[in-house]
């Protein structure tokens, strides 16, 4: 599983960042990074919690 | 002024042709051999892979790989002639519109039948080119139907998503890749962004077969130097392997004490790095890139620390301004090294930099900030010294710096390509009106042109990666 992030979609709510801390890091401005393309074995309802959070639909989730 | 040279030493080169400053007419073009169409697709696509042409529009990337992706991809595939260029240092892409539209046009065939595409559009900003090439599409109609689409003259209009959104009718402002235009561009079918000058290349593949090597392993440059008083800019073609250091002789820089390389997108090299030769693979192995082929010397006195923060100030305003890391991103470097250049930066404003350098690469979903990433390490790696001296004072050259015309002393004019004697200078047929910002548009400046995101309409949920955002440059761009 990926897990993908539109840079044009996310405004830094930072709430993807709350849900899966393993997963996404904030920069310095609060904008998302993820830190891994590939979700680890294990996180991958995290993975979908946290492309949920996001209220502007920054993230997703592919196979 | 910008000069069109033709070195003695140097063989005269194939694109640039016998008089690149008059637009060659259609008979002209066929006297040469033009649309001649003695090569089959097949074999001119097996020529591309074996010739190993690049493509010239920034990023490099082998030409045949990409005409056989989108051939590959699906039917009904449509090309583009990517014209728009962005880079304020370059004027290769608009000298070749306006002096050799049917080069251009031959090569759009070419590709046409290559990725058996239906239509082509050929994408510009430059007035005078349109024109040109509307004149060049009377004189010689195109087998397939091709369509001029008007864009405005940005650093990110010539982006391969922000050419597909504004040919499809949207803002040229780039999109989240995947999908890559090969895979879905426009209207949704595969389609091929390729720069001008590849196009042209592709034509002359297919018409000289003694030369198809000298063909790929040319290149337009446009070069110029840095700093009040400096020598004027010229627009050369020239051979892979030519030294960074000769093309400064060329234009009248000896000795130069570095280089601003590839438009904005190479960042900054040292003066040992000018015994390079301008080739894409050796440059790129040196950790710079030939980019566009636009080179700006920097002579003896000028001041590399000012020249990064000119650049990183012209990145910041031209940000699409769509992802707030870029947004914040090219604010903070610009404004890290504008700091720099009046003497009233932090002592910690080299970390920061140097963070900036590494954490900022692919995160925006154009190369916009990778370039400006790229500057900001380049500056640190190959001029440390300049650099420090900085955070005490600022040095000669910085201290009478405008910062309110970082684009003017970025920018080369256009060189003059006259009508040819035999046709009228206006056939008097209407013409679609020239491209209308939707926004009120001052000269050239450093203050943000685009409409902040929150205005713009939003996009349809794209797929999306963070991982494959990736410069264009096609850019650069591709």
């Amino acid at each position: 599983m990926k897990l993908l992030l539109d840079s044009t979609r996310c405004q830094g709510y930072g709430l993807c960042q709350e849900h899966a801390p393993e997963l996404v890091e904030l920069d310095e401005w609060g904008y998302a990074q993820v830190i891994d393309l590939a979700v680890p074995a294990g996180a991958e309802d995290t993975a979908r919690a946290c492309a949920d959070s996001c209220p502007n639909s920054a993230l997703r989730v592919e196979r | 002024m910008t000069a069109i040279r033709r070195p003695a030493a140097l063989r005269p080169g194939p694109v640039l042709g016998a008089a690149p400053d008059v637009t060659e007419s259609a008979d002209a073009y066929r006297a040469a051999g033009g649309y001649a169409g003695a090569t089959g697709p097949d074999d001119l696509l097996a020529h591309l892979a074996a010739s190993g042409l690049r493509g010239r529009g920034g990023a490099g990337f082998p030409a045949a790989v990409k005409l056989r992706a989108v051939r590959d991809a699906g039917p009904a595939a449509v090309v583009v002639a990517n014209g728009e260029e962005g880079e304020p240092g370059s004027v290769k892409d608009r000298w070749l519109l306006r002096a050799r539209p049917h080069l251009v046009l031959d090569g759009l065939a070419q590709a046409a039948a290559i990725t058996g595409a239906a239509r082509g559009y050929v994408y510009l900003s430059d007035p005078v080119a349109a024109d040109r090439v509307r004149r060049a599409l009377a004189e010689h109609p195109p087998a397939l139907p091709v369509e001029v689409v008007a864009a405005p003259h940005t650093y990110v209009a010539g982006e391969e998503t922000a050419v597909v959104r504004r040919i499809d009718g949207g803002p040229a402002l780039p999109a989240a890749k995947p999908p890559r235009p090969f895979e879905r561009g426009v209207g949704g079918a595969p389609t091929l962004v390729a720069n001008v000058e590849t196009l042209a290349r592709i034509a002359l593949t297919a018409a000289r077969p003694g030369q198809r090597t000298r063909i790929a392993r040319s290149t337009l440059v446009t070069l110029a130097a840095a700093g009040p008083g400096a020598a004027p800019p010229a627009l050369l073609e020239v051979p892979y392997g030519v030294t960074l250091s000769d093309l400064a002789a060329e234009i009248g820089v000896p000795g130069p004490g570095g280089a601003l390389m590839g438009g904005l997108f190479g960042g900054l090299v040292g003066a040992p790095a000018l015994g390079l030769a301008l080739d894409p693979d050796a440059l790129a192995a040196a950790g710079t890139a030939l980019g566009c082929g636009a080179v700006r010397f920097l002579p003896a006195g000028a001041c590399p620390v000012a020249v990064a923060a000119d650049a990183v100030a012209h990145l910041a305003a031209e940000s699409a301004r769509q992802c707030g890391v870029c947004v914040s991103g090219t604010a903070a470097v610009g404004g890290a090294l504008a700091a720099l250049t009046a003497g009233t930066a932090r002592p910690g404003v080299l970390d920061d930099l140097e963070r900036w350098s590494g954490g900022l690469r692919g995160r925006g979903a154009c190369g916009l900030l990778d370039a400006a990433a790229g500057l900001a390490g380049s500056l640190l790696r190959a001029f440390p010294g300049p650099v420090r001296s900085h955070l005490a004072a600022p040095c000669p050259a910085c201290a009478g710096r405008s910062a309110a015309q970082c684009a003017e002393r970025l920018t080369v004019a256009v060189p003059e390509v006259t009508e040819p004697a035999g046709l009228p200078a206006d056939d008097g047929r209407p013409r679609p009106p020239p491209y209308a910002a939707p926004h009120p548009r001052p000269g050239p400046s450093c203050t943000p042109r685009h409409p902040s995101p929150r205005t713009a309409p939003a996009e349809p949920s794209d797929p999306l990666s963070s991982a494959l955002l990736h410069p264009h440059h096609q850019r650069g761009t591709p």
